[in-house]
Parts: structure tokens; C-alpha cells; sequence
């Protein structure tokens, strides 16, 4: 109950900011109307909706890390959390209160953006119920990155870093806008390091209805979005406790 | 039983001793201010007495409860209104009043109830449905000390609430506050003189680290040879007078 209070909170701070909605919604869904419109003229099998709507339904959550990660450094800056830590509220409400109530949001947003992929032509099947729902593990790692960022930059270094540098890394390092072979070499091998990509591919994988495609990248997603919860809790616990 | 009662509480930070054996006794339903200069001390006791970052020796007991071995009844007990605006912007005035009642467990319709009641009390029915982001900065000090109210704290810490404020919201807050007093222990700190002299039952006055004297502002007006309780302040700052 009182964790949900908390959550409740962040939920409403998140979907009244209009910039929120501007860039959490509203820019995806730009990206695929004008990248099916150049596909339409000039045809390119990566902008395929089958294959474009996957890439933007990931991309699209890189924006919860920024979402995340200024709504907490904003907590921290205004000393409403400390008001909060006065409180009995505990570091399991705190985290979970910041982590879980965006999730949902996530999921709305795939579900929008794979919505407009169906006006844009994307046959409509079963298998994009399932593609929103395995978007969960790639919200989480997004989600948990707003949370170790929040815990450790000023509202104003989040814009920067959340808002700039972490939508251009999972933008190019993804595969969406360019075939990452076509580079090849360390750019590729690093890419394929990181879980973006796989994702990515993920995700397509099960729009297709190719449920054994989903291996190996669900793991490389799931690993990483254990990994980075784990050290966003630390960092969280740490500022926490300097607070 | 006094409501708070430090004994030699001390933090240190690597080589600063931020508060360095402080003894201090805040009476039941008592309004004592905090004075000090920047560096004093004040922030760091008031953070150690809300559970905010633990004493490097010594303890606090607040109606009894160490800070120490009963953090979690001295949590249930006390509410903080921190210096700066602490409330959710994007929430109305009700949402945030709510958000606190949430946070304390209370029910739908304890919170309700709650909300209404404060509302009433501090005014804050004209703007309960303005989002506390939109509010000027006194109405926000308003709603923060209200917020800081939901829990029926028994021991409240203002930090600075009226920094910043021009001088009619300010003697707005001030009437707030008054109409506090005898109800519940306030730990108020302020770098405002006329506001401590004006509010406070007893004032307390730090430096680096330490307790130099407690009192009512009439008794250290007289002990420092003034009647300007500013000018007193002053004066026994710079003496370290005890």
C-alpha cells in the first residue's frame, strides 16, 4: 500500500509531462511514418514494417531511460526524496516505486507504436501480441538505466547523457537504420556485445512467429537488464544512504 | 519525558567534526530554534535526528526511541519539511497531501478524510485542485509544511521554511507555524533572526559543531548585553560565548 502510494506518484509526474508524451509517443511514431514513407519511394528491405517496427518499438524505449532518470535526479535535487526518507516508506518501495511503474508505460508504448505499424501495413496477428509483450525484459534494462543514471547524474547531465548519447547508441548500435554486416569489423563485434541489437532482433524474430529465433538474444537482454538492475539498485542504495 | 534528548551525539566526516557532542533537550509541545551560521552543524543534527545518515557516536531519543536501535518508531513519529520546496509538480495540491497519507498507510478513507481536514486548516482548499508545480513559492512552502502534517507527526523539523519568501507570504507561514505550536514539538531552523525571536519557545545556537547556549530569546538578548536579539546573535557567535 504504501509503495503503491509512491508508485501511483511517479506514474502521474511521468504521464503529465508533455515533453513525456512528446518524445515517448509522439517521436517513434514520427520515425516510422516518415521511414515507411522513404521505404514506399525508394524501397529498402530493412524498412520493411515487418522489420522497421520492431527496431522502432525498442528504440522508442531507450526514451523511458530518460523518463526514468530525470524524474529521480529531480527528486533528488528538490529534496523530495528526502522528505520521502523520512518517511516508513523503504529501499524495496523506493526502487520498486521507481522501476515498476514505468513498465506499463513501456508496454503502452509498443503497444502504440506496433498499433500505427498496423495502419501502416503490418498484417495483424497474434505474434504482435506476443512481440509487445517480449519487449518486457528490453523496458526493464531501459528502465533499470534510468534508475542508475537518476541515482547518479543532476537532472540537467540526464538530459545529456539519457537524452542524447544513449538514443544515439541504441539507435546506431542496433541494426535498425543500417545492416550492422555492412560495417562489420570492431563496430559490429561491439554491437553485438551490447543487448541493443539483440533486442532488436528479438523482437523480430517473434513478429515472424519464429519462436526459436528468439535465442540467443533473449539471453544477452536478459542478462544485461539483470546486470544493469543489479548495479542501479547499488547505486541507488549508495545515494541513498549519502543523502 | 522530553521529546528529544541528544546525548554527546557527534558525526564526523573524515577529518570535519560536523556536530561534536551535542547535548540538547527539547521539551514536549516546545518551538526551538536552531541558529547557527553556515558550518554550524544545524543540517547534519536535524538529518542525523530524522534518520537520514547515522551519528558516528553517541545516540538521540525522541519520545524515548533511540535514533539508533528504534529507527523505524522514530520514522512513525516524525515528519520533516525539507529547506528547499519539496512537492511533486506535476500532482495537484489534494494528489500531493494523498501521496503522503499513501506513503503512511493510511486507508482511502482515513486519507480522504485527512486531506479534507488540512485543506481547511491551511487554506489550501482554493488550490487543492492546482498542480503544486503551478503555485507560488509561498503557497508551495504552505502545501510542504502540510504535507510534512499528514502523518500527525508528534515531532516536526522545518529546515528553513521561509528562505526566499517575500514578507507577506512569509508572515503567512509564520501564522502557520504558530498555530502549531503547543500541539507538537517543532525543530525549527532559520537563518532569519526575527523569525526565530518571533516563533521560538527557546533557541538554541550552534557553532562549528558545537553547543554554545540554549535559551529564550529574552534571556539571550540579556546574557549577550542587548536588546537586539540579531545583535545578540552576533555576539555570541563570534565570543563563542557559553
Amino acid at each position: 500500500m504504501k509503495g503503491l502510494a509512491f508508485s501511483k506518484r511517479n506514474d502521474l509526474e511521468i504521464l503529465r509531462d508533455p515533453l513525456n508524451l512528446g518524445f515517448g509517443v509522439g517521436f517513434p511514431v514520427v520515425l516510422l511514418l516518415l521511414l515507411t514513407v522513404i521505404q514506399r519511394n525508394i524501397p529498402v528491405a530493412l524498412f520493411e514494417i515487418e522489420r522497421l517496427a520492431p527496431g522502432i518499438a525498442v528504440f522508442g524505449l531507450s526514451f523511458m531511460t530518460l523518463f526514468s532518470a530525470t524524474l529521480i535526479a529531480k527528486d533528488r535535487g528538490s529534496s523530495f526524496l528526502q522528505r520521502l526518507y523520512a518517511t516508513p516508506l523503504t529501499a524495496g518501495d523506493f526502487i520498486l516505486g521507481y522501476l515498476l511503474p514505468i513498465l506499463p508505460v513501456s508496454m503502452a508504448q509498443s503497444v502504440i507504436c506496433y498499433g500505427v505499424a498496423v495502419l501502416l501495413g503490418l498484417k495483424v496477428t497474434v505474434h504482435i501480441v506476443t512481440a509487445v509483450l517480449f519487449t518486457l525484459p528490453a523496458a526493464l534494462l531501459f528502465v533499470s538505466l534510468g534508475l542508475l543514471c537518476g541515482s547518479i547524474f543532476t537532472d540537467k547531465q540526464v538530459g545529456g547523457i539519457c537524452g542524447a548519447l544513449l538514443t544515439n547508441l541504441t539507435a546506431w548500435l542496433s541494426g535498425i537504420w543500417f545492416d550492422l554486416g555492412l560495417v562489420g569489423g570492431a563496430f559490429q563485434r561491439s554491437a553485438n556485445l551490447l543487448p541493443f541489437v539483440h533486442a532488436v532482433e528479438m523482437e523480430r524474430a517473434v513478429l515472424q512467429g519464429d519462436y526459436a529465433g528468439v535465442f540467443p538474444h533473449i539471453w544477452w537482454v536478459a542478462g544485461w537488464a539483470a546486470a544493469v538492475t543489479a548495479i542501479a539498485v547499488f547505486a541507488f542504495l549508495r545515494q541513498m544512504k549519502r543523502q | 519525558m522530553d521529546a528529544i534528548k541528544t546525548v554527546d551525539l557527534t558525526k564526523k566526516y573524515r577529518d570535519l567534526t560536523a556536530v561534536d557532542a551535542l547535548n540538547l533537550t527539547v521539551r514536549q509541545g516546545e518551538l526551538l530554534s536552531l541558529l547557527g551560521v553556515n558550518g554550524a552543524g544545524k543540517t547534519t543534527t536535524i538529518k542525523m535526528l530524522t534518520g537520514l545518515t547515522k551519528p558516528t557516536s553517541g545516540d538521540a531519543f525522541l519520545n524515548g526511541k533511540s535514533i539508533l536501535t528504534d529507527s523505524a518508531a522514530v520514522k512513525a513519529m516524525i515528519a520533516v519539511s525539507p529547506q528547499e520546496t519539496a512537492v511533486a509538480p506535476n500532482l495537484t495540491v489534494r494528489e500531493n497531501l494523498e501521496l503522503m497519507a499513501g506513503v503512511h498507510g493510511f486507508n482511502k478513507d482515513e486519507a480522504k478524510d485527512k486531506v479534507t481536514e488540512l485543506c481547511g486548516r491551511f487554506d489550501l482548499g482554493e488550490v487543492a485542485n492546482k498542480k503544486a508545480g503551478k503555485l507560488s513559492g509561498g503557497w508551495q512552502r504552505r502545501l510542504s509544511i502540510a504535507m510534512a502534517l499528514v502523518s500527525g507527526p508528534q515531532i516536526l523539523f522545518l529546515d528553513e521554511p521561509t528562505l526566499g519568501l517575500d514578507v507577506l507570504a512569509r508572515g503567512e507561514l509564520w501564522d502557520m507555524i504558530r498555530s502549531l505550536k503547543g500541539k507538537l514539538t517543532v525543530i525549527l531552523t532559520t537563518h532569519y533572526m526575527e523569525e526565530a525571536e518571533a516563533l521560538s519557545d527557546r533557541v538554541a545556537i550552534m557553532k562549528s559543531g558545537r553547543l554554545l547556549l540554549t535559551g529564550t530569546p529574552a534571556q539571550i538578548k540579556r546574557l549577550a548585553g542587548t536588546d537586539k536579539f540579531d545583535e545578540a546573535f552576533v555576539r555570541i557567535v563570534k565570543e563563542g560565548q557559553t
